[in-house]
């Protein structure tokens, strides 16, 4: 029991759940087609990122990996308000989210 | 004990993320990306990011689902209809996720010289992060709230009333009601 409370995990396994998720939110942008679920896969991506900035800030000991990770969720946090409010506008212009019939710059 | 919760949590995240692109309601696709966060955060206490821990609670789980789901049921978005997506997407995208992802995979499997994490570790506190970040890099956080400042302004200038726009928004409702009677 007790080396199995002391079990280590290599952090390779980390990075790999990190890329992981980061493929699953390429293929949810591609698939998906809905504006907000779009905009989900993007979230889904910036933390799958945020996970290997994590992994290597504790590989060298360093804590700039984790100010790094810091400083995306602010970004991330003002790209959430800008984005919605976009597609509430976009929402309000053509009645619709199904990217399909969102096809023209103009409004 | 930490394998355990690697096993446990890493599921969750992944279980979250397919859950996600499979619903076809916007609201279960938000909810799954909340388990998805939640998930992140634990693994993130794991490696030993305490604060990240839980500021991804507040700010991911807590500020941004909440933000997204508020949407969503503001503008009430019905379940999407499926679409095999764009002929590009089918042909280059797929292959192009399945090769990004092999690469990575490949590169970090032979890597050498990655450690382990252990519980044992210790944590950074959020001491350690805060005297970094209000000496260092005292501009760049600076910088940031004016940046979160704009964003505010430019998200209520984007979804507030626009009371000259109604004209507009009329002709925008018209090209709806053009496009919807073509099909």
């Amino acid at each position: 029991m007790n080396e199995f409370l002391s079990q280590e995990v290599p952090l390779s396994w980390y990075l790999l759940l990190s890329a992981v998720l980061f493929s699953l939110g390429v293929v949810g942008f591609l698939i998906k087609r809905n504006l907000i679920t779009i905009f989900m896969s993007i979230e889904l991506m910036l933390n799958g990122v945020n996970l290997s900035f994590v992994t290597f800030a504790q590989q060298w000991h360093t804590v700039k990996g984790q100010i790094f990770v810091f400083f995306v969720m602010m970004v991330a946090a003002a790209e959430a308000a800008v984005g919605l409010a976009i597609i509430i506008a976009v929402f309000r212009a053509r009645a619709t989210l199904a990217v399909d019939r969102i096809d023209r710059m103009k409004l | 004990m930490h394998l355990i919760l690697f096993i446990v949590f890493a599921g969750f995240c992944l279980a979250g993320a397919i859950n996600l692109l499979l619903q076809s309601h916007p609201i279960n696709s938000a909810l799954s990306l909340i388990v998805v966060m939640v998930s992140l955060a634990v693994l993130y206490l794991l490696l030993g990011a305490e604060f990240l821990a839980v500021a991804q609670v507040i700010v991911y789980a807590g500020a941004i689902m909440v933000l997204f789901t508020f949407v969503i049921m503001l503008l009430n978005a019905s379940r999407e209809e499926r679409t095999l997506g764009s002929r590009a997407a089918l042909r280059v995208g797929f292959p192009a996720v399945v090769a990004i992802l092999a690469i990575i995979a490949t590169v970090i499997l032979h890597t050498q010289g990655l450690g382990v994490a252990r519980l044992s570790d210790g944590i950074t506190s959020t001491e350690e992060l805060s005297a970094v970040l209000f000496t260092k890099l005292l501009l760049p956080f600076e910088v940031t709230s004016v940046l979160i400042l704009i964003a505010i302004l430019g998200a209520v200038a984007m979804a507030g009333h626009e009371e000259q726009g109604t004209g507009n928004r009329d002709q925008g409702s018209e090209k709806v009601s053009e496009r919807t009677g073509e099909k």
